[in-house]
């Protein structure tokens, strides 16, 4: 079931001109450049903010030999979908707002010198709700690292399916995660990066079928959202329900790590597990 | 005559009420009232098909949802013999929402799979309404292993309002048991077919229903999120819940268009609660043609069409 995610409370709050910006949690105000060379977090109290698609990729890849893969692939409203607005009208919103066509962003590129495809999530576009392109980009990237022996990371933040798209988002979910049987045939490492928020239909799929799992801190990672177990078991759900250091007690994922080392520790990871590949 | 029924088949109901007065009337006062229960019996049939010809989403669901609708226990005992029910994840626990066992169709073995409602509240409860935790989910992927060790075929029944959203589901790791399960099963060696009896709830359903051939029931329905859910959170407003059956389209006649299933198994124009053994005769014949046609099938040729009827699905501008 896709969640409704809050969108607001906790990511960075912008004041005119983008100038200073407010921590979420520990309310410092904030130089606006000192946060972004800071990676969206938050220099006082280690708060991770949302952070965008590209500015993720931007941090973790090195500079030279990047290349986009699957941005030919674009949404279609095929079902005429409308609720409170059309599906159309969302589309062109999320990508005025954001840049992107599509919630998923895929490049090529090299990691410490290390070949890799890494794939990120953008959350201002339609909550990183994954529909048909995110599916189809998602496999993209697969079948790009097995045509060149890459590993793959995915760094989620998604709200879950994307309703719009109703049951053919649902069928991503076995999209994504048959596309990841190849890889593993291939004896290809998928490293899956859980960020804030990695909920439905992208936590119950590849977003948990990592050869590793890594979260960043606190963020809310998990099937149903947080107000839906609330209302259906009628009590106050327990204290950091849901957070990565929750999940990382109950077993569910490998490490928690902070923004600023991921691109380090994961390059260590992956050759640490490719090293009889080479 | 109807006593179960729904609201839009009130009146069928008050015709066949009147029908069977008539019939009362006729014994017990030797009055002739056969033409006018023809005439009536005749209105019923008109009324019967334009009410059932033209159901909406919303009414489908309804039926779906019917609490006499059959469920995967009634299949079983219909259509299999020599069922032995296996329990139990091996690491946690037995979920009573997924049964899971071994049988006979038609004299060949194969393994069970499917949600399980329960009739009364009683039942429910512990059934939990067909909502698994991640140790049902852990079971059914326990069973298909075997499945896969002893080449039998799967044949799993889908009947979910969706996976537990509860305290213990998260903490047991609900995603990884539904993400594991959509991983395996687009891999097993071993023949996967999958019926939506009633209804699909999103990733619980998706859970068992990753395979080689995908039917549902006429009067069943498929869908990422519920009408309600799906109402109160686009719509703000749960009351919009039958608009929003209508735009997700969720029966089996709007998914066959759209590609995303593979056969519609007809019901009894009534629905599949009305007329059991019907029911049942339609979904053996499937089930045999299917079991029959995947036979003929080597093992990397059915996992290779497996794969890109997987993989196909999407609708985007390239």
């Amino acid at each position: 079931m896709p969640s409704s995610i809050r969108t607001d409370s906790t990511s960075s709050r912008k004041v005119p001109e983008g100038l200073w910006a407010k921590c979420g949690r520990c309310s410092a105000v904030l130089y606006g450049q000192e946060l972004e060379r800071n990676l969206q977090v938050c220099p006082k109290c280690n708060h991770h903010m949302r952070i965008s698609a590209r500015s993720r990729l931007d941090s973790f890849l090195d500079k030279e030999g990047r290349s986009e893969i699957g941005a030919e692939f674009e949404p279609r409203d095929f079902l005429k979908f409308k609720d409170s607005k059309k599906y159309k009208d969302r589309l062109i919103a999320a990508n005025k707002a954001t840049g992107e066509t599509d919630a998923l962003v895929v490049m090529q590129g090299t990691l410490r010198s290390l070949p890799v495809v890494v794939a990120a999530f953008e959350f201002n576009f339609m909550a990183g709700s994954m529909g048909s392109v995110v599916g189809e980009r998602f496999l993209a990237a697969v079948n790009r690292c097995i045509a060149e022996r890459m590993p793959f990371v995915c760094f989620s933040t998604s709200g879950g399916a994307r309703m719009q798209e109703a049951l053919m988002s649902l069928m991503q979910m076995a999209k994504t995660s048959a596309a990841l049987t190849r890889l593993a045939e291939e004896r290809l490492p998928f490293v899956s990066v859980l960020t804030d928020p990695t909920m439905g239909g992208v936590s119950a799929s590849f977003a948990m079928l990592g050869d590793v799992h890594i979260a960043e801190p606190n963020a809310l990672i998990g099937f149903a959202g947080p107000r839906v177990i609330e209302q259906t078991v009628r009590e106050t759900l327990p204290e950091g329900f849901q957070r990565s250091e929750f999940l990382q007690e109950h077993g569910a994922i490998d490490l928690i790590i902070d923004r600023k080392d991921l691109a380090p520790r994961i390059h260590n990871l992956l050759q640490l597990l490719t090293e009889r590949n080479q | 005559m109807i006593t179960d029924h729904l609201e839009f088949e009130q009146p069928i109901f008050e015709i066949e009420a009147k029908i069977d007065e008539l019939r009362r009337v006729e014994q017990d006062s030797d009055v002739e009232l056969s033409s006018e229960i023809a005439k009536l019996s005749a209105r019923r049939k008109v009324l019967s098909d334009s009410i059932y010809g033209k159901l909406t989403p919303w009414q489908v669901a309804q039926i779906a949802r019917h609490p006499r609708r059959p469920y995967t226990l009634d299949y079983v005992e219909h259509l299999f013999t020599d069922f032995e029910e296996l329990h139990g994840d091996r690491a946690y626990a037995d979920d009573f929402a997924i049964i899971t066992g071994l049988a006979r169709f038609e004299g060949r073995s194969v393994v069970i799979i499917g949600h399980q409602k329960g009739r009364n509240t009683k039942e429910n409860l512990e059934r939990n309404f067909g909502m698994p935790r991640p140790e049902g989910y852990r079971k059914a992927l326990r069973v298909m292993k075997m499945a896969e060790k002893f080449q039998l075929p799967v044949i799993t029944f889908i009947d979910t309002p969706g996976a537990y959203p509860g305290v213990g589901a998260e903490e047991r790791g609900q995603a990884q048991a539904i993400a594991q399960n959509l991983y395996e099963m687009a891999r097993l060696r071993t023949p996967i077919i999958c019926h939506v009896i009633g209804e699909g709830g999103s990733g619980g359903a998706l859970a068992i229903g990753v395979g080689d051939h995908l039917a549902m029931l006429n009067y069943s329905t498929y869908s990422v999120i519920s009408p309600e859910g799906c109402a109160s959170i686009l719509w703000k407003n749960a009351d919009k819940a039958e608009e929003a059956a209508t735009t997700l389209g969720i029966t089996a006649e709007r998914l066959m268009e759209l590609g995303l299933i593979d056969e519609i198994i007809a019901e009894p124009q009534t629905g599949a609660h009305r007329n059991l053994e019907q029911t049942c005769e339609a979904m053996r014949i499937s089930i045999s043609a299917n079991l029959e046609r995947m036979a003929k099938l080597e093992v990397n040729q059915m996992l290779a069409k497996r794969y890109e009827r997987l993989t196909s699905y999407g609708a985007f501008k390239k």
